[in-house]
């Protein structure tokens, strides 16, 4: 016998109704049911940082959280960034050209991650930077390009 | 690495939840910000047959000064305890000591009840429980007591709690004045277990002796260490190097008793307990002679 919950979501200013198992994890609610699959899912314990999205404004692990618990809250993933792939935000903008991504499987996570930053620090130092990005794992780019569109985004952010 | 099956409750009172519990007791896990729990249920190493989920409750959730004494909702998050002013202002150790519990994307779902009764020998909160002489509330359906940190963790993942018994409020005294604090650890990576860590406590009398000194270390055996021997070395003593350094050997080689992991040796635990009991012990005496 499987229990099964009504809920309702706001996911980028979209309200979704569906039935889910409670055991059902946040992030694979979004990628499986809704089709979002920009969240990603790296090692569903809390540590990599790719499923990292935005709960009622702040970042958090949606591998940590069940998609029972995000009923009548507001969710933001990446999807919800760019209005069109012509208007990124000043954010995927600057990684883009910085070149703050290479494979991009963490990019995501990253960006979800530095919206709340930026808007909690509007400047700040490297090491801050490298800070706030303590809980997400890049295996390619070694940070560096990472950083640097940070910096960036900050300046076109002003 | 998906959860097995569970029956699923979320309360919006505190009644409800001490019903639930009452009924179900240790069938049930209560899942509080499930920064530990989920993972550990997403590798099912723990595999509940209920949960009673806290985020719809509430009150449980607040912090507010009353006397000499700060009271915390247990199901407050880390990110706010990390933000609050009157936290910041009368325990100034927890205001430092919170950003070194993981990451913010971890802070701002983990709260301070679950850290406290998941009692991980390697978390921060349990160490500065014991450290500020915190006082728990456990309540079940009949009836609610209070238990001193020092008596809360009874081993590793264990504490007092009985099965019938959620912890509701967090009561922390305001630190003594004269009191300077430190909180110091290494971690592989910001945000990761530490392999060591200590938080210290001095309170210097009027000429300058040590009135009051606390040692509590993670990660240094199976809950949080208190250092009483070392700490009792210092006691009523004049501060100088050589006193710190006996202390420090003593907590270190005698007091704690870390096992390793994959990362490190328990020597190079030890090793690092006696620098990180120095350098915070000094931390602690300087800001004890700077604070009125």
């Amino acid at each position: 016998m499987t229990q099964s919950i009504s809920i309702t979501v706001t996911v980028n200013e979209k309200e979704y109704t569906r039935e889910v198992e409670p055991r059902l994890l946040l992030s694979d609610f979004l990628r499986h049911e809704l089709g979002l699959t920009g969240t990603h899912v790296g090692c569903e314990h809390g540590v990599c940082g790719a499923c990292t999205i935005m709960f009622d404004g702040e970042s958090a692990r949606s591998c940590l959280m069940f998609a029972v618990q995000a009923d009548g809250h507001k969710i933001t993933t990446v999807e919800g960034l760019a209005k069109d792939k012509d208007n990124l935000h000043p954010l995927q903008q600057s990684f883009w050209e910085a070149h703050g991504l290479q494979c991009g499987y963490c990019t995501p996570g990253i960006l979800m991650t530095l919206i709340p930053f930026l808007k909690q620090n509007p400047n700040p130092t490297e090491d801050e930077i490298r800070h706030a990005l303590s809980g997400n794992l890049c295996r390619c780019t070694g940070y560096q390009h990472i950083v640097d569109a940070v910096k960036l985004a900050a300046e076109k952010m002003k | 690495m998906k959860p097995a099956p569970f029956e699923y409750h979320a309360p919006s009172s505190l009644e409800e939840v001490l019903n639930l519990k009452h009924r179900f007791a240790d069938d049930a896990k209560v899942l509080a910000g499930g920064q530990s729990l989920v993972p550990a249920m997403n590798f099912r190493v723990v595999q509940p047959g209920v949960l009673i989920d806290l985020n719809r409750v509430a009150e449980l959730s607040y912090i507010r000064e009353e006397g000499d004494v700060i009271r915390v909702g247990a199901m407050s998050r880390e990110r706010h305890l990390e933000f609050d002013p009157a936290i910041a202002k009368r325990v100034p150790l927890l205001h430092e000591a919170t950003p070194f519990i993981a990451h913010p994307q971890i802070r701002n779902r983990g709260t301070i009840g679950g850290s406290i009764v998941n009692a991980d020998p390697a978390a921060e909160l349990p160490v500065l429980m014991l450290a500020l002489n915190a006082r728990l509330k456990a309540k079940n359906i009949s009836r609610e007591r209070w238990i001193n940190a020092q008596d809360f963790f009874a081993g590793m993942f264990t504490t007092a709690l009985e099965p019938d018994e959620i912890l509701v409020e967090i009561e922390l005294p305001f630190m003594p004045a004269r009191t300077g604090w430190s909180f110091m650890e290494v971690a592989p990576r910001a945000g990761d277990y530490a392999l060591m860590g200590v938080a210290s406590l001095v309170t210097l009398s009027d000429d300058r002796k040590c009135e009051n000194v606390k040692f509590v270390y993670l990660n240094a055996g199976d809950g949080p260490v208190d250092a009483k021997e070392a700490a009792d070395i210092m006691a009523g003593e004049e501060v100088n190097d050589q006193l710190i350094d006996v202390a420090a050997e003593h907590a270190s080689e005698k007091e704690i008793t870390p096992f390793g992991n994959v990362h490190t040796s328990p020597e190079f635990q030890r090793h690092l307990a006696k620098v990180l009991t120095k350098k915070a012990v000094k931390q602690a005496i300087q800001r004890a002679g700077e604070a009125r």
